[in-house]
C-alpha cells in the first residue's frame, strides 16, 4: 500500500485528527454534490418530466442503436487494429532494412498525428472519390471513423507487440535456432505466443482507448452513440428546452460502464498472469500509450512507470 | 505546397492556438493532478475515495463527451458566459489530470521507504513529508510519464477545433471546405504537431538530464 510509506500508523491523537479530518472531508464533498443537485434542480433538469423521456421506446431504441453502431465500430476497428499492429510489429523486427523503415516510418508517422486529424483527412478523401471506391461510398464516415482508429491504434499495438517481443529472454531465440527452426517459426511458435500472453492486459487496455476513441465519429458526423443521442437531444422538447443535460448523464454513464468492463477484464488477466510463473512476466494493465514512448522499448517492456500503477 | 504559403497566416494563428492550450490544460491539468495524487495517497479515506472516483471516471470518459459537457452542461448548470476556449481549457485540463494523477502516484512509490521514514522520524507532518521529500524526489520518477502525457495532451487539443477553438485542426477543416487537395493539408497540419509534439519531449529529455541522479 502507498499510503503507509507516508505516515505512520495512526496512535491514538492521529486517529482522533484523522477521523475530524474525515468527517470534514465527507462534508465538503457532501456540499459539492449537494451543490451540483441544486443547480440540477434549480434549472429544471431534475423534473420527472425530464427524465420521463426515457420511458419513451423511441428514446430508448435510439439509445440502443447508438450502442449497437459505437460497439460495431469498435468491433471492426479493434479486430483490425490487432492485425494491423501484429503484421507492423513483424515488419519492423524484420532482417530486410528497407520494409524495417517502412514500418518504422508508418508507426511513428501515425502515432505521432492526432487520431482526429487522421480520420478528418481520411473522411474527406473517401467523400471526395467516394464514386471511385464503390464499396465505401455508402458508409464513407464509418470507414473512415474505423481506418482511422485501425492505422493509428495499430501502430500503438504495433509497439505493444515488439516490446512483448523483446521482452521474450534471448536464450530462448538462439536454442530455437539450434533446434533448427526456421525465422518465421521462431516468430510464430516461440515469440509471438509468449509477447501476446503478456501483453495481453496492456492490449485491452489500448483497445479501452479504442473504444473511447470511436467517439471522434461525432465530428465527423458518424451515428455513433454521442452523435446519435445529441441528435435525438436535439428533436426532444421538455419544458421548452432540449434534455442534453439528462442525455448527457445518460450515455455518460454508458460509456464509463463500457470501458470499466473492459479495464476490468484487462486488470483480471494481469492479475492471473502474475499468479502463473512461466517466467515472461505479464505487462501491467495500466493506460499504455495514448502516450507514445512510454512503451519505448530502449527501457524495457513495460516502460519506466507502468509496474506499479495497478493498485487503482 | 501552395497551400501553406497562401494561407501561411491561418496556420500561424492555428499552430499558436494549439501551442497555447496546450501549455494552458497543461499547467491545469498539473495543478490538478498534483493536488488529486495528494488525495489519493492521504490517510483520509472521503479524500482517498473523491481521487479514486476522479481518476475512474475521467480515464474512462471519452474527451468527446467531455467537450459536451462543458459546452453545453456546465454553462447551463454551473457558470454561464464561458468562451470555447477556456471551456476547451477545462475539458483538456480535467481529462488530462486523471493521467497526470496517476504519473504522480507511481513517482511516489518509486520514492524509497527510507525516505518517508527518515522525515517521519523527524517530526514532519504528512503534508510536510510530502511537499519536503517525497514530491521533489519524485519528480524524477515522473518526468517521462509526463512527457507521453503532454505529447497526448496535444494531441487531443485537436478536438477543442472540433468546437470552433482556433488551432491546427479547425485550420484542416477550414481550407478543406475551401476545397483544396486534403493530402497537403494533412500533411502541413501534421507537420504543426510534429514540431510541437518534438519540443516538448526535447525539453522533457533535457529536464530528465538535468535532474537525473544516480541511485
Amino acid at each position: 500500500m502507498t499510503a503507509s510509506v507516508l505516515y505512520d500508523a495512526p496512535g491514538p491523537k492521529a486517529r482522533v485528527r484523522n477521523r475530524i479530518y474525515s468527517v470534514l472531508g465527507s462534508l465538503a464533498l457532501i456540499a459539492l454534490l449537494a451543490f451540483a443537485v441544486y443547480r440540477l434542480d434549480a434549472k429544471g433538469q431534475l423534473d420527472p418530466k425530464v427524465w420521463d423521456i426515457f420511458n419513451n421506446a423511441g428514446v430508448r431504441t435510439n439509445i440502443r442503436d447508438g450502442v449497437l453502431t459505437t460497439l460495431k465500430v469498435f468491433a471492426v476497428a479493434g479486430a483490425l487494429s490487432l492485425v494491423l499492429g501484429l503484421l507492423l510489429a513483424v515488419a519492423r523486427l524484420s532482417e530486410h532494412r528497407p520494409v524495417r523503415w517502412l514500418a518504422t516510418g508508418f508507426i511513428e508517422l501515425f502515432r505521432a498525428v492526432p487520431l482526429l486529424i487522421t480520420i478528418y483527412a481520411l473522411w474527406v478523401l473517401f467523400l471526395t472519390y467516394k464514386t471511385d471506391l464503390g464499396v465505401i461510398g455508402d458508409y464513407t464516415a464509418f470507414w473512415g471513423l474505423v481506418i482511422g482508429l485501425t492505422v493509428y491504434n495499430g501502430s500503438v499495438q504495433a509497439e505493444v507487440f515488439r516490446a512483448g517481443i523483446n521482452a521474450v529472454p534471448k536464450g530462448q531465440v538462439e536454442a530455437a535456432y539450434a533446434l533448427g527452426m526456421r525465422k518465421y517459426q521462431v516468430m510464430t511458435m516461440l515469440l509471438l505466443p509468449q509477447a501476446i500472453r503478456s501483453m495481453l492486459p496492456t492490449m485491452i487496455s489500448q483497445l479501452v482507448v479504442t473504444l473511447k476513441d470511436t467517439s471522434l465519429g461525432y465530428v465527423i458526423t458518424y451515428t455513433e452513440l454521442l452523435f446519435a443521442t445529441r441528435t435525438m437531444a436535439n428533436n426532444i422538447i421538455v419544458n421548452g428546452d432540449n434534455p442534453f443535460t439528462a442525455v448527457t448523464i445518460v450515455v455518460g454513464a454508458i460509456y464509463i460502464a463500457m470501458c470499466l468492463a473492459l479495464s476490468s477484464l484487462a486488470t483480471w488477466i494481469e492479475r492471473r498472469g502474475r499468479r502463473a510463473k512461466t517466467g515472461v512476466a505479464v505487462a501491467a494493465a495500466a493506460e499504455p500509450a495514448e502516450a507514445p514512448g512510454v512503451l519505448d522499448a530502449s527501457k524495457g517492456p513495460l516502460g519506466p512507470t507502468t509496474d506499479r500503477e495497478t493498485q487503482a | 505546397m501552395n497551400v501553406l504559403l497562401d494561407h501561411l497566416a491561418d496556420f500561424r494563428e492555428g499552430f499558436i492556438g494549439t501551442v497555447l492550450l496546450t501549455l494552458a490544460s497543461g499547467l491545469l491539468a498539473m495543478i490538478l493532478g498534483v493536488v488529486i495524487a495528494g488525495f489519493r495517497v492521504s490517510p483520509v479515506p472521503p479524500l482517498r475515495m473523491f481521487g479514486t472516483a476522479w481518476v475512474t471516471l475521467f480515464r474512462n470518459t471519452p474527451l468527446t463527451l467531455l467537450f459536451l459537457i462543458a459546452w453545453f452542461v456546465v454553462p447551463v448548470i454551473f457558470v454561464p458566459g464561458l468562451s470555447p476556449w477556456t471551456k476547451a481549457l477545462l475539458a483538456l485540463g480535467f481529462y488530462t489530470s486523471a493521467f497526470v494523477c496517476e504519473a504522480v502516484r507511481s513517482g511516489i512509490n518509486t520514492v524509497p521507504m527510507g525516505q518517508a521514514e527518515a522525515a517521519r522520524s523527524l517530526g514532519m507532518t504528512f503534508s510536510q513529508t510530502l511537499r519536503l521529500i517525497v514530491l521533489p524526489q519524485a519528480t524524477r520518477a515522473v518526468i517521462a510519464p509526463l512527457s507521453s502525457i503532454f505529447i497526448a495532451l496535444t494531441k487531443n487539443s485537436a478536438i477543442a477545433g472540433a468546437f470552433s477553438v482556433t488551432e491546427l485542426f479547425g485550420v484542416q477543416k477550414l481550407l478543406s471546405d475551401k476545397g483544396f487537395p486534403i493530402a497537403w493539408i494533412f500533411l502541413w497540419v501534421a507537420l504543426g504537431y510534429l514540431v510541437v509534439t518534438f519540443s516538448i519531449s526535447g525539453l522533457f529529455r533535457l529536464l530528465e538530464r538535468r535532474l537525473g541522479v544516480a541511485r
